[in-house]
């Protein structure tokens, strides 16, 4: 798409963004969104991100990495981190304060920025040894890294440690969740349909066949699990942010690791839109099962469970399996009919 | 054994031996393939002739011995470099990659001419779009030299084997190689199917200015097409020759039929 196009969408894209922004923030009129709902809308956007940042390396690269937590932690306590003893003097670079538009927007980039750096550099320590061996490999040492960067957290009193980094300044609103969602779903979409997302699939299929192509198989798996990370370390800066939502150790454990991977399975491991809605399903159904527990407690967890059971039985690719659904899926039909008919 | 002539040839191995623990694969094993060539590798099952391509690609160092492309040496080099130095193959057990289209899998192997950033891709620039548009005429013109082009939509595995063993080459020539190395071309292949594709490898190798190198079990092939053909029996080469001189060769005849 020309540039002369993609100005126009960007712009279109800001505006909506900012308008529902506001409606999230001020309401419009007497309307106010309920402050429960607004707040799952909000998770299932930094679930968005994180879901789709680990289809890159989980999804099209296939390696099998459950250490999403871990660089969700690096990104979200250096982000956390950096508003919290430097957003004061970031804000008053813009000429304003955390309190206003102008210095929380410039204090949540510069923040987000230093997360995505933090996270990536954490891949490339943690890619650079692990990558170059196959199979499970990845997913021990990966499992190993969120543990020790975890526990390491936890000695920190400058962050919180156990009790979590509850001095955060809320500056997350609706605008930068769903700006970086969807920057994530641009930039994995663009990989995955450029010739990378081409030689990261030869690595899922045969590794041995991609080096004969002349794939440096381990530099894209590096590649992959760095972009991967930085973009689980956005998703952990706007989450840190969050008005009443401090990050926590307890909470970026190996099972924060699987809820994320269980998202893109059930979505369809591969497809970007399958972990869209995976994120968005999985978000959504254990607060929609919250009435259940209010009748039986406990009750929530078993149908959670049962249902996930029940859909690896019947559906064991995912909802989506490896498809995409966006305009060249809605455009296929009739552009398919029309091949069979010339 | 005397060691092949020197002179430009555009392969050579030296004393190239392969050891697994106790087992020896390949024994100082020497071959030169001259520029154009049409050589053939056969040997009886086991004798070791994919583990010479798996040398010749790096998918193995030699335990001792030296290959040398071109004038340099390769061995030590990792696969990916040995394909981009201009040596590519096909996979005796075809590899292609499972879940792409047939197009799709001759566009991977342009990914090595591929000029384009991560950010090119992720900002979708003018290069991106322009060598996406030129992967995609290039993969297509190759498979309409093997007709596919027709199936280029159909995902690559569904293909009959036939068609399979064809692509493959089509995606080995998709990396622009001078040499090219076929891994038993013709396995699976009724005689003529077999017979069309001694035809289509004589072609690609004018039509490309390549050189070829073969391992076959399809006698007919092989003797219908190599100009020099190499046989090795446990890892040792036993005879080099033309077509003619090796089937009378007694050793050979010796190795495919058995002593006694």
């Amino acid at each position: 798409m020309p540039l002369t196009r993609k100005l126009p969408l960007l712009v279109l894209g800001i505006v909506v963004l900012l308008a529902l922004n506001h409606l999230f923030e001020y309401g419009l009129g007497d309307f106010q969104i309920n402050p429960y709902y607004a707040r799952i809308i909000h998770l299932i956007g930094i679930n968005i991100t994180l879901a789709v940042s680990l289809n890159l390396i989980n999804g099209l690269a296939g390696q099998f990495s459950i250490g999403h937590a871990g660089f969700m932690a690096v990104g979200g306590y250096t982000a956390t981190y950096v508003t919290v003893y430097h957003g004061a003097s970031i804000a008053a670079l813009a000429g304003g304060t955390l309190g206003d538009p102008l210095g929380s927007s410039l204090a949540m980039i510069v923040s987000l920025v230093a997360g995505a750096c933090a996270a990536a550099v954490a891949g490339l320590a943690v890619g650079i040894p692990s990558l170059r061996l196959r199979g499970d490999y990845l997913a021990i040492v990966t499992l190993g890294f969120s543990e020790i960067i975890r526990v390491i957290i936890l000695n920190v009193p400058a962050v919180g440690g156990a009790t979590g980094f509850t001095d955060a300044i809320p500056i997350t609103n609706f605008f930068w969740i769903f700006a970086m969602a969807t920057l994530t779903i641009l930039v994995v979409r663009n990989i995955a349909t450029s010739t990378f997302g081409r030689a990261l699939a030869t690595i899922r299929g045969d590794e041995i066949a991609a080096e004969a192509m002349g794939i440096n198989t381990t530099r894209y798996k590096v590649a992959a699990f760095v972009i991967s990370a930085a973009l689980a370390g956005v998703a952990g800066g706007l989450s840190g942010q969050l008005f009443a939502n401090p990050l926590n150790p307890q909470n970026l454990n190996f099972v924060k690791s699987i809820e994320v991977i269980v998202m893109i399975v059930l979505g369809g491991i591969g497809s970007i839109t399958g972990a869209v809605f995976g994120a968005t399903v999985l978000t959504i159904l254990p607060e929609a099962l919250r009435a259940l527990d209010q009748q039986y407690p406990g009750l929530r967890m078993v149908v959670y469970a049962l249902l996930l059971i029940l859909m690896m039985i019947f559906r064991p690719q995912g909802i989506f399996g490896r498809r995409e659904i966006g305009w060249d899926w809605l455009r296929r039909p009739a552009k398919a009919a029309g091949g069979r008919a010339a | 054994m005397n060691g092949p002539g020197q002179g430009s040839s555009l392969l050579q191995t030296r004393n190239v031996t392969k050891r697994f623990g106790g087992l020896t694969a390949v024994k100082s094993l020497s071959m030169a393939v001259m520029p154009g060539a049409l050589y053939g590798l056969i040997g009886p099952n086991g004798a070791g002739k994919t583990t010479v391509f798996n040398l010749l690609t790096g998918v193995y160092d030699p335990t001792e011995g030296d290959i040398a492309f071109d004038g340099l040496r390769v061995n030590g080099r990792k696969p990916y470099e040995i394909t981009r130095l201009g040596i590519a193959r096909t996979f005796q057990n075809i590899r292609l990659f499972p879940e792409m289209s047939v197009l799709e899998n001759v566009m991977t192997a342009r990914h090595l001419r591929s000029q384009q950033t991560f950010a090119d891709a992720i900002l979708g620039t003018a290069r991106h779009h322009r060598e996406e548009r030129d992967a995609r005429e290039r993969a297509m013109a190759l498979l309409k030299i093997f007709e596919l082009d027709s199936l280029a939509d159909e995902t690559a595995t569904s293909l009959p084997y036939g068609s399979q063993r064809r692509l493959e080459i089509a995606r080995a020539l998709a990396t622009e190689p001078r040499l090219l190395l076929l891994d038993e071309p013709a396995a699976g292949m009724n005689p003529q199917e077999a017979g069309e594709l001694m035809r289509v490898i004589r072609w690609l190798r004018d039509q490309f200015s390549l050189t070829i190198v073969l391992v076959e079990h399809n006698m007919k092939v092989v003797m219908g097409i190599c100009e020099t053909v190499q046989v090795i029996d446990y890892g040792e080469t036993i005879a080099i020759g033309t077509p003619s001189e090796i089937q009378r060769d007694p050793k050979v005849i010796e190795a495919y039929l058995g002593g006694g």
